[in-house]
């Protein structure tokens, strides 16, 4: 064989090898590489620091871990947690799948969108974590569906941190001084807002100005917008009667200026509006984000009672607005670590029960968290029963697509309203923006 | 004594080139490589194999490529007028302002904004534009516009980004203009008052032709940049909570396909559309203003 024929052989056999070798560190021992116990194939477990993605908010989480971890070493990353949309994991992660380096170990988002991408083959961020990862003793102990938006075809990819399932928030002092009573259903509420508006004008019974307002209003009204039939199929019903009612309910609320356009978190709510709140439906997390947060109502004012129904249920069905989740890499160099970070976050008492602003989404702690607010003395009455009931009651009809239906609501329907559109006259907006949105992400759209 | 010269030449890289040797380097690094990385994805499928123009086919008909383009154009057409006229008669007035403090005082004030990067100056805007917390929350109201979401109605943003870009580059135009206007010669202007003419017609047939290479060189540089639009959107959508969307611009339409949509590819033929366009613009504004020209 001539220099150059053993030249081009090497080359080949060089390009053949490339091609064939596995994803993922190529050396594999038993417990390591394509062999894991984990149930996908793991990286080089090296020591070294734990990148950590949270939002703002989560921050006292991995701050709380590393008080309780003293030689942990940890490198925390505060990033707006994919929130409203952003998409941002989305982005970085795609961008560190191309250059096969860079992810975070651990990642904490707020969204319900991360499972329908990060899952998929092409991705694989997402590292399975009920085939071997995690005891199932853990994943146990959390609520029932709470594990949901995580789970695509029976795989878990996520550890919900917090459930955000909707209630219905009323100052108790001010509907005690009015003289109403707390409606039980949506018809009651529509009604109250009238009297509010002729009796107590300024006053607020509810808030559609941000991206999640559908969650509130379209999902607990069981409006079929967002189901997500498959892996790439999705039915999109956005002017069916069940959302035309939630969306005549709004266009009534907002002409008599009852229901408040503003953004919560906005500079301007807080400013104009934080004291004329008498009801709002919205997330259990609204209670610490909300009232204790952005617009600080004094102590024992703030009461929480069930989710609302419509007349025609038999019980209240309720949207969900986020409930963050915690994700670990499969490409993580540091699984144990990773595990036992998040294990640590959203099951220890000691970040869950004493110091989150949300309704846990472990069980125990849930327990402990509403006896520690109950015992706070900040709110008026009993709060644990209400929360506890709507846990449950979370609608299964709204899906959790690859892409973010917030985000098609915020840039649709929102400049419409501030236009002055009503919002029953902006569903076929919101239906065709939706279908579009689905179709970019190859989804299959029945109408 | 040993020759380093031979007919007048020397050997070796002339000094033109040594200085030219760094950008030329950087060019083909951040320019020119990554251009034909993008020609080469934006006819390849993602598995590396030929796709002819099915790219380019398949971003013309997503529903965002047309009202993109719309944006960007509307965008364009407002602050290339603006710039050129409002650049070019604020240069005309600072070089007639006859007192030398006033002059560099005026200079360096309009150049202070354009030392703020890009994304902090946008920062500010948002603030600025917030009738909330705006200290000119009055202005606003005069135009009956109470919350920020009025303010970023879909209508009003490309004036604004317009306004954006003005106060952050225009500044440095200003200046670029002020120096192009002092290499006039002094005997032209002076010949041009003698001549009885006025400094409004002096400014009109003697300098604004003489400076017509300068504003061709900054149309290009502008268009370029405006056509790229994408942090004053980028950053007005999360601030606004989703309510402007992430594919505003065409730029921001490619950075979603590669990073939303996992599609480089179809990015990539985003990125060449762009580039054909501002190629083609920059090429008429050379010829128009015979920028290569050489007195």
């Amino acid at each position: 064989m001539s220099p150059k024929k053993v030249f081009i052989a090497l080359a080949a056999l060089l390009t053949i090898s490339a091609c064939g070798q596995p994803v993922g560190n190529g050396k594999t021992t038993d417990d390591a590489g394509a062999n894991s116990p984990y149930g996908f194939t793991t990286a080089a477990q090296k020591d070294g620091e734990l990148l950590v993605w949270v939002d703002s908010t989560r921050l006292d989480a991995a701050k709380a871990y590393q008080a309780a971890h003293p030689d942990a070493k940890l490198d925390i990353v505060t990033y707006d947690g994919n929130a409203n949309g952003s998409n941002t994991l989305k982005t970085k992660v795609q961008l560190f799948d191309k250059a096969k380096a860079g992810w975070p170990d651990v990642a904490f988002t707020t969204d319900n969108n991360t499972a329908a991408w990060a899952s998929q083959p092409s991705s694989g961020f997402t590292a399975p974590l009920n085939k071997g990862y995690l005891d199932q003793a853990t994943l146990d102990g959390f609520a029932k569906g709470a594990l949901d938006p995580c789970t695509v075809d029976g795989t878990v990819y996520c550890l919900r941190n917090d459930l955000a399932h909707v209630v219905l928030w009323y100052n108790k002092k001010l509907l005690d001084q009015f003289g109403y009573t707390v409606p039980a259903t949506w018809e009651e509420y529509t009604a109250l807002g009238a009297r509010v508006a002729a009796e107590h004008p300024g006053y607020i019974i509810g808030t559609a100005g941000d991206a999640w307002a559908p969650e509130v209003y379209m999902w607990g009204s069981e409006c079929p917008a967002n189901q997500v039939t498959g892996a790439k199929a999705i039915t999109v019903k956005a002017t069916d009667a069940k959302c035309a009612r939630a969306a005549s309910m709004l266009d009534t609320l907002i002409a008599n200026k009852t229901m408040s356009t503003l953004s919560l978190f906005g500079a301007d709510f807080a400013k104009t509006q934080g004291d004329k709140v008498l009801m709002l439906p919205g997330p259990n997390w609204y209670g610490g984000a909300v009232f204790q947060g952005t617009i600080k109502t004094p102590a024992g004012e703030i009461g929480v009672a069930p989710a609302l129904k419509w007349a025609d249920q038999p019980a209240p069905v309720t949207g969900n607005v986020g409930g963050g989740a915690w994700w670990v890499s499969s490409h993580s160099e540091h699984l144990d670590a990773a595990k036992d970070f998040v294990t640590w976050v959203t099951t220890n008492d000691a970040y869950q029960a004493e110091l989150a602003p949300g309704y846990p989404a472990y069980s125990a702690a849930a327990v402990k968290w509403l006896a520690k607010q109950q015992a706070s003395g900040y709110w008026a009455g009993d709060i644990g029963a209400p929360i506890t009931a709507a846990a449950g009651a979370v609608w299964p009809g709204w899906g959790a697509p690859e892409f973010s239906p917030e985000s098609v609501w915020a840039k649709t329907v929102i400049p419409g309203m501030t236009a002055g559109k009503t919002v029953t006259s902006l569903l076929p907006d919101w239906q065709k923006a939706i279908e579009q949105e689905a179709q970019v992400f190859g989804y299959t759209v029945t109408k | 004594m040993r020759s380093v010269t031979s007919g007048g030449r020397r050997f070796g890289p002339a000094p033109g080139h040594l200085f030219v040797s760094g950008y030329v380097v950087l060019l083909v690094a951040f320019g020119i490589g990554p251009a034909l990385y993008a020609l080469y994805l934006a006819f390849t499928t993602n598995m590396g194999y030929w796709a002819g123009i099915d790219n380019f086919t398949k971003t013309f008909a997503d529903f965002r490529f047309l009202p993109a383009v719309g944006h960007v154009a509307a965008y364009l057409v407002l602050w290339l007028v603006s710039l050129t006229v409002l650049v070019v008669t604020l240069a005309l007035v600072v070089h007639s302002v006859r007192n030398r403090v006033a002059g560099s005082a005026l200079r360096f004030l309009y150049y202070i904004p354009g030392a703020l990067a890009g994304a902090s100056s946008v920062l500010l805007w948002l603030f600025v534009l917030d009738p909330s917390v705006s200290p000119v929350a009055w202005l606003l109201s005069a135009f009956d516009l109470q919350t920020f979401n009025q303010v970023i109605a879909p209508g009003n943003l490309p004036l604004i980004f317009t306004v954006i870009a003005f106060w952050t580059g225009a500044g440095s135009w200003i200046v670029v203009l002020y120096g192009a206007l002092n290499t006039i010669p002094h005997e032209v202007i002076e010949a041009a008052r003698m001549d009885g003419a006025s400094a409004l017609t002096t400014a009109l047939r003697v300098q604004l032709p003489m400076l017509r290479k300068w504003i061709a060189y900054m149309l290009i540089l502008s268009l370029a940049g405006g056509t790229q639009l994408f942090v004053e959107p980028q950053l007005v959508s999360q601030a606004s909570f989703g309510v402007v969307g992430t594919d505003y611009s065409v730029n921001q339409l490619a950075y979603l396909y590669a990073f939303n949509q996992n599609d480089f590819n179809g990015s990539a033929a985003l990125s060449i559309i762009l580039l054909i366009f501002s190629v083609a613009c920059a090429a008429l504004f050379v010829a128009r203003g015979r920028l290569f020209d050489v007195d």
